[in-house]
């Protein structure tokens, strides 16, 4: 910085005009950490292999062929087949687009509930904080995974088709996951609504809708990408687990959680291990790798750190 | 006389203290008690005192941060503490607040461009294509860069945040500005640089300054009349040079002759003040400066000083006087 920032004229400024972009800034930094692109890369892979993979497959997930019941890997069959004679990597391709897709699509519903719910009850206080905090309380008393237990054994109690439960599992999902975001951001808008800056906005008279969105909404985007993407793979956790104990996306629909179920004895186990191993190593490397990376970008994001 | 910009007529503000599972209040610290204040459009009036003595917050209260307890603030006339939300809204760009500590005062995720220019178009002071000039144009006064406008506060140095904190009250183009301690957070050679663009902003927009400070060198410079706070109370008002040549009250003369001279070989008598500042939860009885003033006599225990007039506008609270 130059020594006297008393220039008196508007044009012909000496300094780079760039405009400084706290994006750009985030990115480089986000760059630098190898492991953060690592894991990037893994669920970039990941997405890429389950969306476009099945394509260049000459199998489809439930042909089922009785010729071929559960072959270990060869030429035809790379990962092998199952009890069904069905391709286990089109069935671990085919279980990766359900899985991301409900991993994603929760996630964007949990945050959107949880950041909107959150704001409000920080911003405006009161009853309405009262009212959405003690909802969020009760639900997060309960234990998720039994809660879910609970509404899966329900759908199966009422005949949901098969082709709805994914959607079905998406809301559930986001119904155990927005009261923890809701929290968080309800307590960075307590705390935001405090700092000088928030006094500042008071005394120039700006009205309700800039401080919210211009000044405090800013302030908790990065921490709400952070809370989004360490989300996905809780969802994708979470959605497996169901799928593996029955009560989630039913088969003959593949997903990663009930390819495993589907191995889930002690034969299957001990002597075909490529049955239980391409899903499990699927859902391991992809929620590992969504939380490295969701690691690295909370580094990125603090606003408090520079370079 | 004209009319005052700003009168503050026996302003108090008590914070509760609660204790206990109910939250019961069982006393209140009396952070302002009793301040009387009147400042003339085009005036600098400065507030000193040392911390908690409640200098700040007359500052809030008067901008309305926070509720008074009791009293009044005029400003132009209007009880300000009686409008509206939407009232207040409106009359609050005649009215800027310079912050003490520039880095939290500035948003970080807000470009300095956005920052100072968002007030005039939430207040449809200018639209949208005049607002970047406007924003240039208060910059380049307050001694900012034109290459600044798109940067982010953590780009800059707590002197330049200063000067955009400035900047952003500026082109509001307020009467009445309120500068909470705005140079003590930066370093001296700083400080003169921003106390000189304080003045001269005052002599090319007529701009009255409520200045508040602990530090009496810098008073001295900007402020044409001064009023001494301890506890919450006043206990002397004064123009400069009067309250410089004859200070009246004890706690000015301890705080005139703390403040440094070039001069090494000049021997001064210096005014140790013993102990700390008394909680303003329990205040002393009697006048409250009597458990430091090295000349307190019975009286001083048993009766509160009335404020008053010495002649020529010097008011003073003491027994003594």
């Amino acid at each position: 910085m130059a020594a006297d920032s008393r220039v008196s004229e508007i044009t012909a400024p000496r300094v780079n005009l760039r405009k400084s972009s706290l994006f750009r800034q985030s990115l480089r930094r986000l760059l630098h950490n190898k492991l953060a692109v690592a894991g990037f890369a893994v669920v970039l892979f990941m997405f890429v292999l389950c969306f476009i993979g099945p394509f260049f497959s000459p199998y489809t997930d439930n042909k089922i062929n009785m010729a071929m019941m559960n072959k270990a890997p060869n030429l035809q069959h790379w990962l092998g087949t199952d009890a069904l004679g069905r391709d286990i990597l089109t069935r671990v391709m085919q279980a990766g687009r359900i899985s991301l897709t409900v991993g994603l699509a929760s996630m964007v519903l949990s945050v959107f509930l949880g950041a909107l719910l959150g704001a409000v009850a920080g911003y405006y206080g009161g009853l309405l904080d009262q009212i959405i905090m003690r909802i969020a309380d009760l639900l997060m008393t309960i234990p998720s995974l039994p809660l879910l237990f609970i509404f899966g054994a329900l759908l199966s109690e009422w005949k949901i088709k098969a082709d709805y439960r994914m959607y079905i599992v998406m809301l559930m999902l986001s119904m155990v996951n927005w009261p923890g975001l809701a929290r968080m951001v309800r307590g960075q808008m307590l705390s935001l609504r405090e700092r000088e800056f928030m006094q500042a906005a008071v005394v120039l008279g700006l009205r309700d809708r800039r401080k919210l969105f211009g000044h405090l909404l800013p302030n908790i985007v990065p921490l709400l990408i952070v809370m989004a993407t360490l989300n996905i793979g809780g969802a994708i956790l979470s959605e497996s687990v169901l799928s593996f104990f029955g009560l989630g996306v039913m088969p003959p629909t593949p997903t990663w959680g009930n390819m495993i179920d589907a191995a889930n004895n002690i034969l299957d186990f001990q002597e075909r291990p490529w049955l239980w191993i391409p899903p499990g190593l699927s859902i391991f490397a992809t929620v590992i790798a969504i939380n490295i990376f969701g690691d690295g970008l909370r580094d990125v994001l603090d606003p408090k750190q520079k370079r | 006389m004209s009319e005052a910009l700003l009168e503050v007529k026996s302003l108090k503000k008590y914070f509760p203290v609660k204790q206990g599972l109910l939250g019961r209040t069982v006393g209140h610290v009396k952070a302002v008690d009793d301040i009387s204040i009147t400042l003339q459009p085009g005036e600098t009036f400065g507030l000193v005192g040392e911390s908690g003595s409640g200098k700040s917050t007359v500052g809030r209260t008067v901008l309305r941060l926070t509720d008074k307890t009791d009293g009044e603030v005029k400003f132009k006339g209007v009880d300000i503490h009686s409008l509206s939300a939407a009232d207040m809204r409106l009359i609050r760009p005649q009215m800027q607040l310079i912050f003490q500590d520039p880095y939290s005062a500035l948003n970080p995720r807000v470009r300095v461009g956005d920052a100072i220019g968002e007030a005039l178009l939430d207040h449809g002071l200018c639209t949208r294509g005049e607002v970047r000039e406007l924003v240039l144009e208060a910059m380049v006064a307050c001694g900012l860069s034109s290459y600044h406008i798109d940067r982010f506060p953590h780009e800059f140095s707590g002197g330049q945040r200063q000067r955009i904190g400035i900047a952003r009250a500026l082109i509001l183009n307020p009467e009445l500005i309120i500068a909470d301690e705005p140079v003590s957070a930066l370093d001296v050679s700083i400080q003169a640089q921003i106390i000189n663009l304080f003045s001269k902003l005052q002599q090319s927009k007529g701009l009255a300054y409520l200045f508040i400070s602990h530090d009496l060198s810098v008073v001295e410079h900007l402020c044409s009349r001064i009023g001494v706070m301890y506890l919450g109370s006043m206990v002397e008002t004064a123009s400069r040079d009067e309250l410089f040549q004859h200070p009246l009250h004890p706690y000015t003369k301890a705080l005139l002759s703390a403040v440094p001279v070039p001069v090494p070989r000049l021997k001064r008598e210096r005014i140790v003040l013993k102990g700390d500042i008394p909680s303003p939860a329990n205040p002393p009885s009697g006048c409250k400066f009597h458990t430091r003033c090295p000349f307190a006599v019975e009286v001083c225990k048993a009766e509160i000083p009335l404020f008053r007039d010495a002649g020529a506008g010097h008011f003073v609270a003491c027994h003594l006087v």
